[in-house]
């Protein structure tokens, strides 16, 4: 279906079938240049499919605000840990 | 695609992957590429469609081959009480808290979100319509301005009957000033002609007058004085019978 041999590394990870992950993820850009490019490209599909756009709606803050509320949660496990009802689950 | 609630710890290890919900149906293209569009395309009308407020379509669209419309419920049925069971959730005194404060804020939500959406469309709405009447405005001069060039065009070609006015004028004047120049020369020509006549004319007279008066000399100075009285005495001769040829034509 590809129409010409594509290296693993550029593929996209859904595209990466599951054996190749491993080198996949060896490829990746770890460089402090790398990672800011990634988070900067992340950000950037994520703010002009939800935010930048004309009628916006509550899901794309809403989506930002659970995943805030997620992070911290798991932060704070092991402090919430001692509020636990059983010992043994 | 990825479900915030639960992939969101996995992925932030990866630090490389996106973090954004991803396309599952979209075109997808190499992560080498990187086009620039040069006409900015314009805004999307819509953000991706989210249920509940918070779990991206995707997700659901992920499911629904395999297990129909309800599946992603059950999922979320099921994590729920895998958290609750195992107590990876544990409920306190914040699981209230945070139940209220979600409660009052979906009731808000639900109360005042077309109202806000309005408003923010309204300002929306008027930062276009200015930006629109500066692009009006714009327009507007440049379509004057192609008139304006136009007529320009329009006025150029005339200026070419312009300039053949003008040179049948130069023309004329050469003209005219041909003419009098041959006209002077005409003239002065023939007063030069006639002062040559005139001479001439002057030279013969003298001439005449000069030999007239030299042949008068001459004969005057010829007659001796016998012959003046001989012919002084021939005249008076002459008168008398003159007279007496008078008188008797008188008595006649």
């Amino acid at each position: 279906m590809a129409d010409r041999p594509v290296p693993v590394v550029e593929k996209r990870l859904m595209d990466v079938k599951l054996g190749e992950l491993g080198t996949w993820l060896g490829g990746r850009d770890f460089t402090p240049n790398g990672l800011i490019s990634a988070v900067r490209r992340g950000h950037d599909r994520y703010y002009n499919k939800y935010i930048n756009v004309k009628k916006g709606g509550i899901g794309g803050i809403a989506m930002l605000i659970v995943g805030y509320v997620a992070i911290s949660y798991v932060w704070e496990y092991d402090h919430i840990k001692h509020d636990r009802w059983r010992k043994y689950h | 695609m990825l479900s915030r609630a639960v992939f969101l710890s996995a992925n932030f290890l990866k630090g490389s992957a996106p973090l954004g919900a991803g396309l599952v149906h979209a075109p997808r293209s190499l992560h080498t590429s990187s086009q620039s569009l040069a006409p900015v395309p314009p805004l999307p009308e819509k953000p991706g469609k989210v249920r509940h407020g918070f779990v991206p379509e995707e997700f659901f669209q992920l499911l629904y081959p395999k297990t129909g419309v309800t599946g992603p419920y059950m999922f979320g049925t099921g994590l729920i009480i895998y958290l609750l069971s195992k107590e990876i959730y544990v409920i306190n005194q914040e699981t209230l808290a945070g139940i209220s404060i979600g409660a009052i804020i979906i009731y808000a939500v639900k109360k005042f979100g077309p109202s806000v959406a309005a408003f923010a469309d309204q300002l929306n709405e008027e930062k276009v319509a200015k930006v629109q009447e500066v692009k009006d405005l714009a327009m507007t001069n440049l379509a004057q301005a192609i008139e304006n060039e136009k007529k320009e065009q329009w006025r150029v070609e005339g200026r070419s009957m312009l300039f053949d006015a003008k040179r049948n004028n130069v023309a004329m004047l050469l003209e005219t000033n041909y003419r009098e120049r041959q006209h002077m020369v005409t003239n002065e020509v023939k007063r030069r002609l006639d002062y040559q006549i005139a001479l001439q004319h002057l030279n013969r007279r003298l001439e005449q007058e000069h030999m007239i008066n030299w042949v008068e000399k001459s004969v005057i100075s010829s007659i001796t004085p016998q012959q003046e009285k001989e012919s002084i005495a021939k005249c008076i001769t002459d008168l008398k019978a003159l007279a007496k040829s008078t008188q008797a034509k008188a008595v006649i």
